[in-house]
């Protein structure tokens, strides 16, 4: 334990203050308090969530709370999986996240590849354009967007109710762009003109050479664009109303006002495994991806 | 002659051609750019540059019988006179102002916090950001249905009343009703900065500390000359994102209290929403959309000023 406290560098309180065994105290003291309250305030709500699914109602509005599940039951959570149709949202919600996914990798990567290596008279113009379009808060533009994809211009297709209409907006991300941009910069000019000498063309450069090189920040990238599609709401609340193809957050916000609280509160608990699996099982590349890309951006 | 002309003429013409050949170059290598970037520029060009021409040109003309006709400032005039309109900018600097003193306060305690542990700041940071990969409508109707109950059934009334402290409405009177929301939202977005704040955190040379111990700092006074002028960059660009972010509040108002109790709730993207929705007065809510991109552009200039004048003192 000692050892642990001489490995790290020196933070507000030091090293000397903590071994002390006054500071030793109040360094356990106040790790365990800290420990039960975050546990108390982050943990316990996600607790009271899933076996609030296990109960029937009068048990989980019951006054002294129950803790834990008397005589636990699946029912909640079955009733809830076809109220909520939650194979269709979880579906519909993926399908959505992974075409953004893939048509953001495509394009954000091919403009980000060519604003920063192949350098197009007008690129230094277009890339201003797109990075200004950072400065507007998103919900300012979601109306004139909405009116814009209820019948696009020239061609007068109507994308709401398609999955077009997540899809194609989310490769305008400015943000993505720059960060990618940023970190072809960083990749040296000579290896790709050795490249080039060998025959390679640009899209085989990209393909062979900047992809393979790139994978830290195409990870951050595929975070943000999965986590950004999960997470929205005003957007597809206004343009998949067809609840066929609704994404989950409307889905069962739509769905949650005629439900029973016992079935309510398992459909929530459903709807949150998923992520909350995803993020425990890659915890270390998203939270190291999170912070690494708002530093640097 | 021809023997004498030709390579004076190969002189002149062989420039020319290489010039020729590096123009058709040129060409090629940006028409080969600019095909990889095509995708994304109409992506921006329909999704984002036309929208935002679209906004300010629409928010000045009317939709009446069919026809669209330019109005003027009709839009703008008939926003500032409904008293929905100030209300709106009233509910929203409340959650602003609140949220700034809960969602950007105390990030940076837990951060400063969990930084001084040795053990367990694994954990301690996974359960600060498991609330932020919730889907937010689960979160939120999670609080509103089940910990914010106005009823004596809440979980928080319970706990209240089990410590005798006056229980609360909650979301379901006015009074309280912003308040709480603020609290969900705290609950399911601070895990972002904290790891913001720790990783900022972990960047601070332990030798100041060491320094500012030896010139007799006590703690208070190292947090405030030390932790808070060597973060202060990162601190003042999340002040700002979160202030541009809280102000667009929308889905906490709409899935708890739907705008009530008594409008307490509706923000300004709120009424915008209602004037598209509920009254397909699509005009106004562009209007209402420029009115708010004037007031937070002046705001980030305001703070890139600030910004600039805080660096050269």
């Amino acid at each position: 334990m000692a050892a642990a406290f001489a490995t790290q560098s020196r933070t507000l309180i030091s090293r000397a203050q903590l071994s002390r065994r006054s500071g030793r105290r109040v360094y356990w003291v106040s790790l365990c308090a800290v420990v039960l309250l975050f546990t108390l305030v982050f943990l316990f709500p996600l607790y009271w969530m899933i076996t609030g699914g296990f109960k029937p109602t009068s048990e989980l509005v019951r006054n002294p709370p129950s803790f834990v599940p008397t005589h636990p039951q699946l029912a909640p959570y079955r009733t809830a999986w076809d109220e909520l149709h939650m194979g269709r949202l979880l579906l519909n919600t993926l399908i959505y996240a992974g075409g953004a996914l893939a048509l953001q990798l495509t394009f954000c990567v091919a403009a980000a590849y060519s604003l920063s290596k192949l350098r197009p008279v007008l690129g230094n113009l277009i890339l201003g354009m797109m990075l200004a379009t950072m400065m507007i808060p998103a919900a300012i533009l979601i109306i004139p967007q909405y009116l814009t994809v209820l019948d696009l211009p020239l061609v007068h297709w109507n994308l709401v109710n398609t999955p077009w209409v997540i899809w194609l907006p989310s490769v305008a991300n400015a943000f993505n762009i720059f960060l990618l941009k940023r970190f072809f910069d960083s990749i040296p000019e000579d290896i790709l003109a050795a490249a080039a000498i060998d025959g390679a063309s640009s899209l085989r450069t990209l393909r062979s050479i900047v992809l393979p090189m790139s994978r830290p920040i195409l990870g951050v990238v595929s975070i943000f664009t999965v986590i950004a599609v999960w997470k929205d709401f005003l957007w597809p609340l206004l343009t998949l109303t067809d609840p066929g193809r609704m994404t989950l957050n409307v889905g069962v916000n739509s769905a949650a006002a005629n439900m029973q609280e016992n079935v309510l509160i398992a459909g929530l608990a459903m709807a949150s495994l998923p992520t909350i699996g995803f993020f425990l099982l890659f915890q270390r590349n998203i939270m190291s991806g999170l912070t690494s890309g708002a530093m640097k951006g | 002659m021809a023997i004498v002309i030709s390579p004076g003429r190969t002189k002149t013409t062989a420039p020319a051609r290489r010039q020729q050949a590096r123009f058709l170059r040129e060409i090629n290598r940006n028409a080969r750019a600019h095909g990889f970037l095509i995708g994304s520029v109409l992506c921006f060009a329909l999704f984002t540059w036309y929208p935002m021409i679209r906004e300010v040109i629409e928010s000045f003309q009317r939709l009446h019988l069919g026809n669209t006709t330019f109005s003027g400032l009709r839009n703008y005039r008939q926003i500032t006179a409904d008293p929905f309109f100030w209300q709106a900018w009233r509910n929203t600097l409340q959650f602003t102002g609140l949220a700034l003193l809960f969602g950007f306060a105390l990030p940076f305690v837990v951060a400063v916090v969990i930084n001084e542990f040795r053990h367990a700041q694994a954990y301690l940071r996974i359960l600060v950001y498991l609330p932020v990969m919730l889907p937010p409508v689960a979160g939120i109707l999670l609080f509103r249905n089940y910990f914010m109950d106005p009823t004596n059934a809440g979980l928080l009334n319970q706990l209240l009343h089990a410590v005798h402290l006056p229980t609360s409405q909650w979301w379901g009177a006015a009074p309280s009703a912003m308040p709480s929301l603020v609290i969900i939202s705290t609950w399911t977005n601070m895990g972002s900065a904290v790891l913001i704040y720790l990783a900022a955190l972990q960047g601070i040379p332990g030798e100041l500390y060491e320094a500012a111990e030896i010139d007799g700092a006590g703690l208070l006074k190292r947090v405030w000359h030390v932790t808070i002028p060597q973060t202060r960059t990162i601190l003042s660009l999340l002040l700002m994102l979160q202030i541009v972010a809280t102000m667009q509040m929308f889905t906490e108002s709409f899935v708890t209290t739907g705008g009530g109790p008594e409008s307490s709730t509706v923000t300004i993207v709120y009424l915008a929403y209602n004037y598209a929705f509920q009254f397909s007065n699509f005009n106004t809510a562009e209007a209402l959309g420029v009115i708010m991109f004037i007031v937070l552009g002046v705001f980030s200039v305001l703070y890139v000023w600030l910004e600039r004048r805080g660096n050269e003192a």
